[in-house]
């Protein structure tokens, strides 16, 4: 047995050493106000710890250490990750490489040739390159296959020409995965390719999308003769489809995790924060009972989507197998991240609906602004409806759905 | 959290083939139809106890296989699929548990033994009103001369009607809604004063209230110490909400798949109902909920078999997540099935309505939801 408790008892305390002695204390406990969404703070001792973190290949602790991972069996990664959490030590490349590790990494790995790999996969384990997906298009969100953005073959290159919209962070990606149509004529899902182009061309401009809660990392991209090499063609000729699925399952497993409230308001508990901005009775409960009923249903539903989570880990027993439970989980986050949001603007009541301005705390305004973007949590990598219909009709195995939404 | 290991699955697999052949749903109704003054099948009940079920939280010493609470969870689980009725959970989870945790080595080998081979049924006698409220107590143990006189009343106690004894939870002193003053006594059914009235309820299990008419019974009938029984009691009553959790999981994971079924086998419309994104979606929002709840149930029983014979706050949220979600999940789950069934869901002859009523009585037994958001929210101290 690779991983009998022995051996990773002698991995826990090598990965406990390492980080001693690797991750600095200036740094401690600071990633969730280091590191957002998608954007990553200037400082020098966050910069130190991404290049010794990816230098060491613990950024993807279980891709191969042949392209720059670390090796490590699944069993192995949950200790780290553990130590890790228990030094307040984080991993900031996730961020830093965009969908690179969450997303395109995994599925180069899977499909991708060996010169993709040991061109692609490096740069990405040491977070030094930044992907984009070019997955959605104006006409084409949730029926993702009915996508009209084109490539054609040129010999030695492929010609793309078409329209990408809400690829998170195009305008600082150095590369971007794309589907395209390469075979106009074949039913929609069957002409589809999986294609890698340089983001760094005249051939390609992107515009910043606002949203609802103001600026946002979501774009909107132009390919107009944008070029790649033929040798960026990951996975078959007009197999893209299956490709492209492939790593929306890595999407969805990556935001499994419950986000909650980010920046200042996360510090503090829920229900500490109805304490403060709602009031106590006689015996110390707050003041609102309806209000601690629901905040309580919430704590409940956040404690049982982390279980489920650590369930799922356990039960995959050290397989890295990515599968349609991540539906479950990237709709159980959902809600619970979303259910969080509204009852801490519930909570703040005026205070927590300022929008900008010195009479409001740096904590209420982050909130109104993560109330309005956690919106989208619920609408990205395949909308709720469209992880339901993966449930429905993936695991439980009921048939196609006559109605389409 | 870790995974069920492979004497689990195994035990599941064995329970799971027990139940579908021994004890399906058609037995219990055909129990129900005869109205079975035990509230279960005596033989059954003894097919479960040449099992050795009933001795899987009990120690070895005294004639258990002390195997934990997840093992017994696996069981009571499968067993609620097929709503098979026995004292299994109040004898083998409950009073065992009772006697394991705050009895004294002569109660122990007294009544353990007879708790594991099904020859003893030993319940908790702990509620008198409609809603579970354990240091609601009143019922009231006078000091005598030579040990207590029980006089009051339990109602709703399950397998009241056929218990051997009962751990009985009665007011030393204080006054009801106090924590302190609260001790258990272990009073045999036999006794001179004892008194139990059948109750028939919904889900047609056993029930009954038990009347305690000064009760006499000596110094050795305490369980643990006078008047501070309020913290093992808080322990015996979680793991029972725990191992009920499980049960309830089963009733679930059971109205689940019957209705599965049907969306995937009933035409409506030329088509299979299942292919109707509106009930295609209703399937998944359960699924997504019985997942969830697997996790609850589950790390509440592990964080039992993990603490050993001690408790923590930790594993008191565990215990009531996995009785509020249960009863959460079971409610929603038992109502979709009814109404996903359409009218065959509401005729007798079909077995939903049984589920239903099964639902209901577990969601209210060892504290309903609601019992369980507040006493979450107190212990987190909001």
């Amino acid at each position: 047995m690779p991983d009998s408790t022995d051996a990773l008892e002698t991995f826990r305390g090598e990965a406990r050493a390492w980080l001693e002695e690797n991750f600095p204390k200036s740094i401690a406990h600071r990633g969730s106000e280091l590191i957002g969404m998608e954007h990553v703070a200037e400082d020098a001792d966050l910069d130190l710890w991404c290049q010794r973190l990816g230098a060491k290949g613990w950024a993807t602790p279980t891709w191969p250490s042949e392209y720059g991972g670390g090796g490590l069996s699944q069993l192995e990664a949950e200790v780290l990750r553990k130590e890790m959490s228990a030094l307040g030590a984080f991993n900031p490349l996730t961020v830093k490489a965009g969908m690179g590790i969450t997303m395109v990494g995994p599925t180069i790995l899977e499909y991708g040739t060996e010169e993709q790999k040991q061109r692609h996969i490096p740069p990405i384990c040491r977070g030094e390159v930044f992907w984009a997906l070019g997955y959605s298009e104006p006409n084409a969100g949730s029926d993702l296959a009915s996508l009209q953005c084109k490539a054609e073959d040129k010999g030695d290159h492929w010609l793309v020409n078409g329209q990408k919209t809400w690829t998170s962070g195009a305008n600082i990606a150095q590369w971007i995965g794309c589907l395209v149509r390469t075979d106009p004529d074949a039913p929609k899902r069957d002409g589809i390719s999986f294609l890698i182009l340089d983001m760094n061309q005249p051939g390609i401009e992107t515009r910043p999308i606002e949203l609802i809660a103001g600026a946002s990392p979501f774009c909107e991209t132009f390919f107009n003769d944008a070029t790649t090499p033929k040798g960026e063609l990951l996975g078959p000729l007009n197999g893209g489809w299956t490709v492209g699925k492939r790593l929306l399952q890595h999407e969805r497993a990556s935001q499994t995790g419950a986000r909650g409230a980010g920046g200042a308001a996360a510090k503090k508990s829920i229900h500490a924060l109805a304490k403060e901005y709602v009031g106590t009775d006689a015996e110390g409960r707050v003041a609102d009972p309806e209000l601690r009923t629901r905040i309580t249903a919430h704590l409940m539903n956040a404690k049982a989507q982390n279980l489920t989570l650590s369930r799922m880990i356990a039960e995959a027993r050290g397989n890295a197998k990515v599968s349609a439970t991540a539906s479950i989980m990237k709709n159980a986050a959902s809600d619970v991240s979303q259910e969080r949001a509204e009852l801490a603007i519930e909570i703040l009541g005026h205070s927590g609906l300022g929008w900008e301005g010195d009479p409001f705390e740096d904590h209420e305004l982050e909130a109104v602004r993560h109330w309005l973007s956690g919106k989208a949590i619920s609408i990205y990598g395949g909308s709720y409806e469209i992880q339901n219909n993966i449930i429905a009709k993936n695991i439980l195995g009921l048939p196609e759905s006559t109605q389409r939404g | 959290m870790a995974a069920l290991t492979e004497e689990q699955n195994l035990l599941k697999e064995q329970a799971k083939t027990w139940a579908g052949e021994e004890a399906p749903v058609a037995k219990f109704r055909e129990m129900r139809d005869r109205k079975t003054e035990a509230g279960f099948d005596k033989a059954t009940w003894a097919g479960i106890g040449e099992l050795g079920w009933p001795g899987i939280v009990v120690p070895e010493a005294f004639g258990g296989v002390d195997m934990g609470h997840l093992t017994f969870g696996v069981v009571l689980e499968e067993l609620g699929r097929q709503l098979t009725a026995s004292p299994l959970l109040a004898s083998g989870l409950v009073g065992a548990n009772a006697l394991r945790l705050a009895g004294s080595e002569a109660q122990q080998s007294a009544w353990l033994p007879g708790i594991a081979d099904a020859t003893a049924i030993v319940t908790l006698a702990v509620d008198e009103r409609p809603h579970h409220a354990p240091y609601g107590t009143a019922l009231q143990a006078e000091k005598t001369g030579a040990g207590y006189r029980l006089s009051g009343e339990k109602k709703h106690v399950l397998e009241g009607g056929s218990a051997d004894a009962f751990v009985v939870v009665a007011r030393t002193g204080g006054k009801p809604g106090d924590a302190e003053g609260l001790s258990l006594f272990l009073v045999e059914a036999g006794q001179g004063g004892v008194s139990s009235q059948r109750l028939t309820l919904a889900d047609s299990r056993g029930y009954a209230n038990v009347n305690f008419d000064g009760v006499e019974v000596g110094a050795d009938a305490l369980l643990g110490s006078e008047g501070g029984a309020a913290p093992v009691l808080d322990q015996i009553l979680d793991r029972a909400r725990a191992g009920l959790a499980a049960e309830m999981l089963g009733v679930a994971g059971q109205s689940f798949d019957m209705t599965l079924d049907y969306l995937k086998n009933r035409v409506q419309f030329g088509e299979v109902i299942g292919g109707f994104q509106a009930l295609g979606h209703r399937a998944a929002e359960c699924f997504t909920k019985l997942e969830l709840t697997r996790s609850c149930v589950e790390a509440a029983l592990q964080a039992i078999d993990e603490a050993g014979d001690s408790h923590s706050q930790e594993l008191a949220l565990l215990c009531s997540l996995s009785k509020a979600k249960a009863g959460d999940f079971l409610h929603h789950m038992s109502n979709e099935m009814i109404q996903l069934h359409g009218g065959i869901g509401v005729t007798d002859e079909f077995d939903a309505g049984l589920y239903l009523k099964r639902a209901r009585a577990t969601e209210a037994t060892f504290g309903n939801a609601s019992f369980h958001r507040d006493r979450y929210a107190t212990l987190l101290g909001y």
